[in-house]
């Protein structure tokens, strides 16, 4: 017999919910689309970095979804679930689909700025200051995931996940600026490295705004597939409880019945 | 005129429901008691009789239903319940490196207690001499119980939540523990025992009350009193799919 | 609170000096680790010399590491936690207790590393009282988040796998800041740029010492 048979049955994605996750899927893809062909083959070429400025179309992007959609929805999700006015396992689903998320944002951030570094710096890797916070951050959203991986109740997981959510978080802001002042205030004359923003204009301006657009979008699209997935885990999780809530209740039945007879 | 109201319960649960996980602990459990009573719980292994005790404790929150314990919310007013309440568990929360007299001293301290009983205490356990300054690596298991029945002897709290506190221990300290609990109960505390031993602990409690598959299933006047038994109806919080028939027959003496 | 915190506080430094612990292991890993580094690094001593204000602190954080799980280890034999948590001991006071008790053995340890340091590399110390105030508010950051992800992974059986991979990249400003501070403080540095990192340091120190003491009542319960 199936564990979940005759118990509460499978959460039904709500007509409305689904026609949401599709319009965004495909906004999301039109959005890339139009980047792509934009970025790639309308802008004109940088003066001074030439073909390679194209990857701002790319770079600051993902950046701007890995280091504050991505983390900043995570913290706040962390924090209405440790709220108890707000507490709901709603938020910390929410939080950990934006964290997993966020985990392959930080990596397309760090990938792009390190090809984008090469060329620029000379290195793969400069310990430019926006980078390395990056780094860090990606480091913390890894161990964020390593702990929801323990077993453990729903519950005490959320607790847990929110708590380190929250530590990190209160963390991001101090190791950005000791980065930043450890990459620029030292004894002696450095060379600072160049930084990876060109200058914008024109035509520009407005495909880098729609690539923000768009790969927001895609975290979008992602973060409601990655929600819809925890709710489906959880479910199937749940089912079992009601499962052994009988069984357990059967067990004295039985004994009683024993003496009964 | 309207008779004056029962004392509120030292103990109550209302269909409450615990989870470890996806187990069951508590299924759905009703008891009350009364303050001053002492209750012995039992039941066979694995039945819930500890996580009764430990809902009691305010360890382990519920997933449903209700718990009051000296009239407070065990999980919302923690810290005021658990300084009123004694947890004996089969854990004797010892620190190996402290000696047997600091073990006493900071479980004393920590639950805010005063200090003035100690002393009587570990005579009344044979805590005393070399042994109070022996580290508690090297103690036996009934030694060590004995300490944890010394802190709580010395922290006399309102609620004694006892489990399984005859296991491991040898014949005098058996009858030291009886007297304990014959001395608390005589000063108004209330005592609660989870025990499979039914036969040592009965003499001791105004009631039994059985817990099988965790749920309460039976209870009834200790032994030596006059009256009925009582078996409880079968669970009604779930639908019977294919479950045995509802209910059973009641028992009259 | 504060009764309660001294009461921690004193439980763990008796056991501490009853077991020895940080003293006969902690405390000579770091200076195998002080070694190891001027294996790594080569035998120009000038170049550990520049190295030592980094390699100290990198020590120190593994010291750190070990330390909280002794801290955390304390409390798992025979379900003491459990009974810390049925005392209804104050869950601030408990923080607060355990993070000074990690934090004075952190000062010890730092005493001998530093000691290490200076011999081991030749490194020689200008401003001594920077190298004071280094030391006193990292151990305090240091002591603080220890307890903290100490508490949060200690029921779990790979806490100590878990326990350095979640706490060193928090900890990171703390050896940034340590070790700028150090690199004013020794021969050759400027020590007026060590002041805007001791800055850094007390408020790290704060944010997380009040987090700990509201937060630490909610982590036991969940853990």
């Amino acid at each position: 017999m199936s564990p979940n048979q005759g118990v509460h049955p499978a959460p039904v994605q709500s007509p409305r919910a689904r026609l949401t996750v599709r319009v965004v899927g495909i906004a999301a893809a039109v959005g890339v689309a139009l980047t792509v062909w934009l970025g790639l083959w309308v802008t004109p070429p940088d003066q001074v970095q030439g073909n390679l400025v194209r990857l701002v179309y790319l770079h600051p992007g993902v950046a701007w979804v890995a280091l504050y959609l991505a983390f900043g929805l995570a913290a706040v999700a962390s924090l209405l679930y440790l709220w108890p006015r707000t507490r709901s396992l709603f938020w910390d689903r929410l939080a950990a689909a934006a964290v997993e998320v966020g985990v392959v944002f930080n990596v397309c951030t760090l990938i792009s700025g390190s090809i984008w570094g090469k060329p620029t710096w000379g290195v793969y890797w400069a310990w430019d200051a926006r980078l390395t916070s990056t780094a860090v951050l990606l480091v913390l959203f890894l161990g964020y995931l390593a702990l929801r991986r323990v077993p453990a109740e729903p519950e005490v997981r959320a607790k847990r996940s929110a708590f380190v959510a929250l530590f990190a978080s209160v963390d991001v802001p101090i190791v950005h600026f000791s980065v930043l002042w450890w990459k620029t205030l030292h004894q002696g004359a450095t060379v600072l490295n160049p930084d990876l923003s060109p200058t914008i204009h024109g035509s520009m301006a407005w495909t880098l705004l729609l690539s923000f657009v768009a790969l927001s979008l895609v975290f979008v699209w992602m973060l409601l597939v990655r929600y819809r997935i925890g709710v489906l885990e959880d479910w199937l999780g749940s089912g079992e409880l009601d499962v052994a809530l009988r069984e357990r209740q059967a067990e004295g039945m039985i004994d009683d019945e024993d003496e009964a007879a | 005129m309207a008779p004056p109201a029962p004392p509120s319960p030292a103990v109550l649960l209302r269909d409450a429901v615990a989870l470890s996980g996806r187990f069951p602990l508590l299924a759905g459990v009703d008891l009350q008691v009364a303050p001053g009573e002492t209750v012995l719980i039992e039941g066979p292994n694995g039945a819930g009789k500890t996580s009764l005790l430990r809902v009691c404790a305010g360890l382990v929150p519920l997933a449903s239903g209700q718990v009051r314990v000296l009239g407070l919310d065990p999980v919302r007013h923690r810290g005021r319940v658990r300084r009123r309440v004694g947890l004996l568990s089969h854990a004797s929360h010892l620190y190996d490196d402290l000696t047997v007299g600091e073990n006493v001293r900071f479980a004393v301290r920590a639950a805010g207690a005063d200090p003035a009983r100690i002393v009587d205490a570990c005579e009344r356990l044979g805590l005393t001499g070399r042994l109070s300054k022996t580290a508690a690596s090297k103690l036996s298991a009934g030694q060590r119980r004995r300490v944890a029945l010394a802190v709580l002897a010395a922290r006399w709290p309102e609620l004694w939540l006892l489990d399984e506190p005859h296991a491991g221990l040898d014949a005098s300290a058996r009858s030291t523990l009886d007297q304990l609990i014959v001395d608390a109960a005589a000063s108004g505390v209330t005592v609660v025992v989870a025990s499979h031993e039914a036969e040592l602990v009965g003499s001791l409690a105004t009631r039994v009350v059985t817990v099988t598959g965790g749920r309460v299933t039976a209870e009834r006047p200790a032994a030596g009193s006059a009256g009925t038994t009582a078996v409880l109806p079968g669970p009604t919080s779930l639908p019977p799919a294919g479950a045995p028939a509802q209910g059973h027959v009641a028992h009259v003496a | 609170m504060w009764r309660d915190s001294v009461l921690v506080a004193g439980k763990d430094l008796r056991i501490e000096a009853r077991s020895k612990v940080a003293l006969s292991q902690v405390a000579p890993f770091g200076v195998v680790a002080l070694v190891m580094f001027a294996f790594a690094l080569g035998p120009d001593r000038s170049l550990m010399a520049r190295g030592a204000p980094g390699l100290f602190w990198v020590a120190v954080l593994f010291c750190t590491v070990l330390a909280v799980q002794r801290s955390v280890s304390v409390e798992s034999v025979d379900g003491a936690r459990d009974g810390l948590r049925l005392s209804g001991i104050d869950p601030a006071g408990l923080f607060l207790g355990k993070a000074a008790a990690v934090a004075v053995q952190l000062v010890v340890l730092e005493v001998v590393l530093g000691l290490g340091v200076t011999l081991l590399y030749g490194a020689r110390i200008e401003a001594p009282w920077l190298i004071a105030a280094s030391c006193l508010l990292g151990t305090v950051g240091l002591a603080a988040t220890g307890t903290l992800y100490g508490a949060l992974s200690a029921g779990l059986r790979v806490k100590e796998t878990l326990l350095p991979f979640l706490l060193l990249p928090i900890v990171a400003p703390v050896l940034l800041a340590g070790t700028r501070v150090w690199q004013a403080a020794l021969a050759g540095g400027v020590p007026a740029d060590g002041t805007q990192w001791l800055r850094l340091l007390v408020v790290f120190d704060a944010v997380y010492v009040a987090l700990g003491v509201v937060v630490f009542g909610p982590i036991q319960e969940a853990a």
